[in-house]
């Protein structure tokens, strides 16, 4: 760096919002981070970029005052500060919005939101005051949620934007938010964006996790990268390329994210007909899937296309319609029942719904073909059976690290994930569905969970791909069907499924 | 000079964290039980001889064999507070039934025998179907249901003595199960030895015993990979009742009479004994042989505190506090663990 350089970042620092300088923390064995230096300007959008176990959540957890660094330090609009706890942090107006909500079920929106900071006088809680208050605060936000229901009531994009309402009970001067529109519609999602930039011009530096390139060109303006810990660059978020940063961030070339994939459909495995749940959710749908194809259920969160799956896989109470696999009318079997004929059913949810956090990667993976060779003759289990399949299975799908006796908990979300999608490898399974196979798993692994699903299709499987995730569809079905409202709104085939075929679909109001 | 002395500050926190470490990989116990059998031998010479601790291995089968079907419910990730209950009635009914049949027929002394233990197992059990059909059937809470099936059950047992002890049944049946041994080991032990290698076995070599695990980790998992959840809770709740009402049946066979006023202090020396032996409260973990080591402990500690004199009120002061003590050491062992996670 030459000395007029270095002049430049000096006088540059009088701008800085927040700066990292040389940050470590060191848990027992291992160095979450590894002399990371990070800066943040007022009125910036700055990506934190890297694999899931780079160290992007402990940096944030430290910014936001839950988790203190070994050695290092955080400077604050200039001067040295210490960010000890949460609420120190929250002094400086940094709050932050992380994956795991923070809220209680029970209590309402308003409640929720002041929780920790309500407001009294004399002892007594001030309920009208906090009322107004918060309904001021969801107001200026352009939230509409009923603030006297109780969080449990709402869904998970209305409790992320409670969530995201409580960083705003005071002014804030930054904001992090730790991918944020997992669980959040395409109108919520522009909704959010629009209040970025209105905290944007107003100077707040805000610090925004993601894995989705199309936000990142949308709203970032710088892209820190870490891997394994280590501070590896600053980027322009405009103009470097998706390929260099994700050889950045995985420090090979991964090449194509997406496989091309041979399909060869066959017979018709799965004839769902005019199928309607208990809970409503599902009106109607018909859907066909044959061998050796990947058939796409593409629409919003809430849209229905986890509902129908788990319907036609047992899992959900059916009123009407019939459901036929293999040229069996399978209609209202148990979950047992269909797993037996060969229909598996992966879920979104791999923390509440897939997993078993607290047992080994081997039990996890074998939980589906407990009864099957070679994890046990019917009646017994085969513990070297057993051992051997999970060993084969963590090697085929490069779990890291290659420990199958470890509990999964302590696994990053991409390794659980791979835990999670190995139980299609358990047995011949002729169906499988995949519910988001990818939420929350860095570009390396979805590379890999993609070509996994394609070697699955080519030999012969046929598989039923439910993604929120647009490109996903486009890149990887064969045909696809579009939910809105529990309703199937289009068939689209090959050619046809287009990122603007698909889309219209997403909204489109129903006919009458 | 300086250097020696870092040096032994350093082996100090190599210590310390090797303490640590096997702390996390093992748990409270074996600390407890290297503390206690220290102290107890100090206060009393006739702790550690092998007649005493023969001794601690008969007076340990009944809350072993209650604790395993405790870890069932806990497994799973619920608990069952009416195991006292079911020691109780089985108690009482197997006593009943067993002085009834005798009376009878005074010549056919086994089959008296059979048919009261029969008859008390099946009563015992009879309350863990009620359970298991609340629970898996109508997802009562766990708590809620075997609380109240605790006071039926004991209204029960009440009810068929009217609350007096029941006498009569043969000579053999205390002789053999209560007070029998065979080359110097107490029967009782060995009908511990083979529920215990039994439940070892299904446990961890059978599908169906991966299930409570299963169940417990994650129930939405274990329904989605095909798992009949309700099945599996149903079956927590009855075997850990027939298991209850075989200790209940033994004890009967230690006391010479069927009692309704045993057992009241199996719910929480059960939950002890799981709790100190790393059985988690939220659910899917446990082992089968920590928690014979945890109700061995249990029995130790009692046993010690009586050669020390010390008194039974204080003693059940002492139970409690270990209770407390060993879910606070789970508590610091969690937060190490996700020290170390990191």
């Amino acid at each position: 760096m030459s000395s007029q350089d270095r002049e430049g970042a000096r006088r540059a620092d009088a701008h800085l919002l927040l700066e990292a300088i040389n940050v470590t923390k060191q848990f027992p064995g291992v160095k979450a981070l590894d002399g990371v230096n990070f800066e943040l300007r007022h009125g910036e959008v700055h990506i934190l970029f890297g694999e899931n176990g780079a160290g992007k959540s402990t940096l944030i957890s430290m910014i936001a005052g839950a988790a203190r660094p070994t050695t290092g330090e955080f400077r604050f609009n200039g001067s040295p500060v210490h960010l000890d706890s949460v609420h120190e942090a929250r002094a400086l107006g940094i709050s932050a919005v992380f994956q795991e909500f923070s809220l209680i079920p029970q209590m309402s929106v308003e409640e929720n939101l002041f929780l920790g900071a309500e407001e009294t006088r004399s002892g007594i809680l001030q309920k009208k005051a906090l009322h107004r208050r918060a309904t001021e605060i969801l107001e200026d936000l352009d939230f509409h949620l009923p603030v006297n229901l109780p969080v449990s009531r709402l869904t998970r994009a209305e409790q992320q934007m409670v969530e995201i309402a409580k960083a705003f009970r005071s002014e804030p001067s930054i904001l992090i938010l730790d991918e944020p529109t997992a669980s959040l519609t395409q109108h919520e999602t522009e909704q959010l964006f629009r209040l970025i930039a209105r905290l944007k011009a107003k100077g707040v530096g805000i610090i925004y996790i993601t894995h989705r390139m199309s936000e990142i060109r949308e709203i970032g303006d710088r892209i820190t990268i870490l891997r394994d810990g280590h501070y590896i660059d600053t980027v322009d978020a405009k103009t470097t390329s998706e390929d260099e940063l994700v050889r950045l961030m995985t420090g090979r070339v991964v090449g194509q994210v997406f496989p091309k994939i041979e399909f060869n459909p066959q017979q018709t495995l799965l004839v769902v007909s005019d199928l309607a749940t208990a809970d409503n959710g599902v009106r109607g749908a018909s859907v066909t899937v044959r061998r050796g194809e990947i058939v796409g259920l593409a629409g919003l969160v809430g849209s229905g296309k986890s509902r129908f799956a788990q319907a036609c896989f047992g899992a959900r109470d059916i009123v009407s319609g019939t459901i036929t696999f293999k040229d069996a009318d399978v209609t209202g079997l148990s979950t047992r029942r269909m797993l037996d004929r060969g229909f598996l059913y992966l879920p979104s949810d791999r923390k509440n719904d897939g997993l078993m956090m607290m047992r080994p990667v081997r039990e996890n993976m074998s939980l589906a073909s407990l009864t099957r060779k070679p994890v046990s003759n019917g009646l017994f289990l085969s513990a070297g059976g057993e051992a051997r399949m999970a060993a084969e299975l963590a090697e085929r799908l490069h779990l890291a690290p290659m420990r199958v006796e470890r509990t999964v908990e302590h696994f990053s979300g991409g390794n659980q994930q791979k835990a999670m999608l190995a139980r299609s490898l358990t047995r011949e399974f002729d169906l499988i569905a995949f519910d988001e196979p990818t939420v929350g798993v860095d570009v390396g692994t979805r590379a890999a969970i993609y070509r996994f699903i394609a070697e699955l299709c080519e030999n012969g499987a046929a598989i039923l791909l439910i993604s929120s995730d647009l490109p996903e569809i486009l890149h990887l079905s064969n045909r696809a069907y579009v939910f809105y409202r529990g309703q199937i709104q289009a068939e689209l085939e090959g050619a046809e499924i287009t990122e603007e075929n698909v889309l219209k679909h997403f909204f489109e109001r129903e006919a009458a | 000079m300086a250097s020696e002395a870092s040096m032994s500050a350093e082996s100090t926190i190599n210590l310390s964290d090797r303490l640590k470490r096997l702390f996390i990989r093992l748990g409270i116990l074996p600390f407890l039980l290297v503390i206690a059998v220290i102290v107890f031998s100090l206060m009393s010479d006739n702790f550690l001889t092998g007649r005493n601790l023969m001794n601690v291995l008969r007076q340990s089968v009944y809350l072993t064999i209650v604790s395993l079907g405790q870890m069932l419910a806990l497994l799973t990730g619920g608990f069952d507070l009416s195991v006292g209950t079911i020691v109780a009635l089985s108690s009482v009914v197997g006593a009943l039934a067993m002085a009834t049949a005798f009376a009878a027929m005074p010549e056919l002394v086994w089959l008296a025998i059979i048919i009261g233990c029969v008859a008390g197992i099946l009563a015992g059990t009879m309350i863990g179907v009620v359970n298991g059909i609340g629970v898996s059937l109508f997802n009562v809470s766990p708590f809620m249901m075997s609380l109240g099936m605790a006071s039926v059950g004991f209204g029960i047992a009440l009810y068929l003595t009217g609350g007096v002890p029941v006498y009569g049944m043969p000579q053999q049946f205390g002789d053999i199960f209560g007070f029998g041994a065979l080359f110097g080991i107490p029967v009782p032990v060995y009908v511990a030895a083979i529920i215990i290698l039994c439940l070892y076995l299904f446990l961890n070599w059978t599908p169906f015993g991966r299930y409570f695990y299963a169940v417990g980790g994650n129930i939405k998992a274990a329904g989605l990979s095909g798992i009949s959840t309700r099945a599996t809770l149903f079956w927590t709740y009855v075997f850990c009742a027939a298991l209850a009402a075989v200790a209940g049946m033994l004890l009967t066979a230690r006391l010479d009479t069927g009692e309704a006023n045993i057992g009241a202090s199996m719910p929480l020396e059960s939950i002890a004994a799981c709790v100190i032996a790393g059985v988690s409260l939220r659910g899917g973990v446990g082992r089968v042989e920590n928690v014979v080591l945890g109700a061995l402990f249990i029995g130790l500690v009692q046993n010690g505190m009586n050669l020390a004199r010390i008194e039974s009120y204080l003693q059940t002061v002492v139970l409690g506090a270990l209770l407390i003590l060993a879910v606070i050491a789970d508590q610091i062992r969690l937060r190490y663990v996700a020290s170390l996670k990191r």
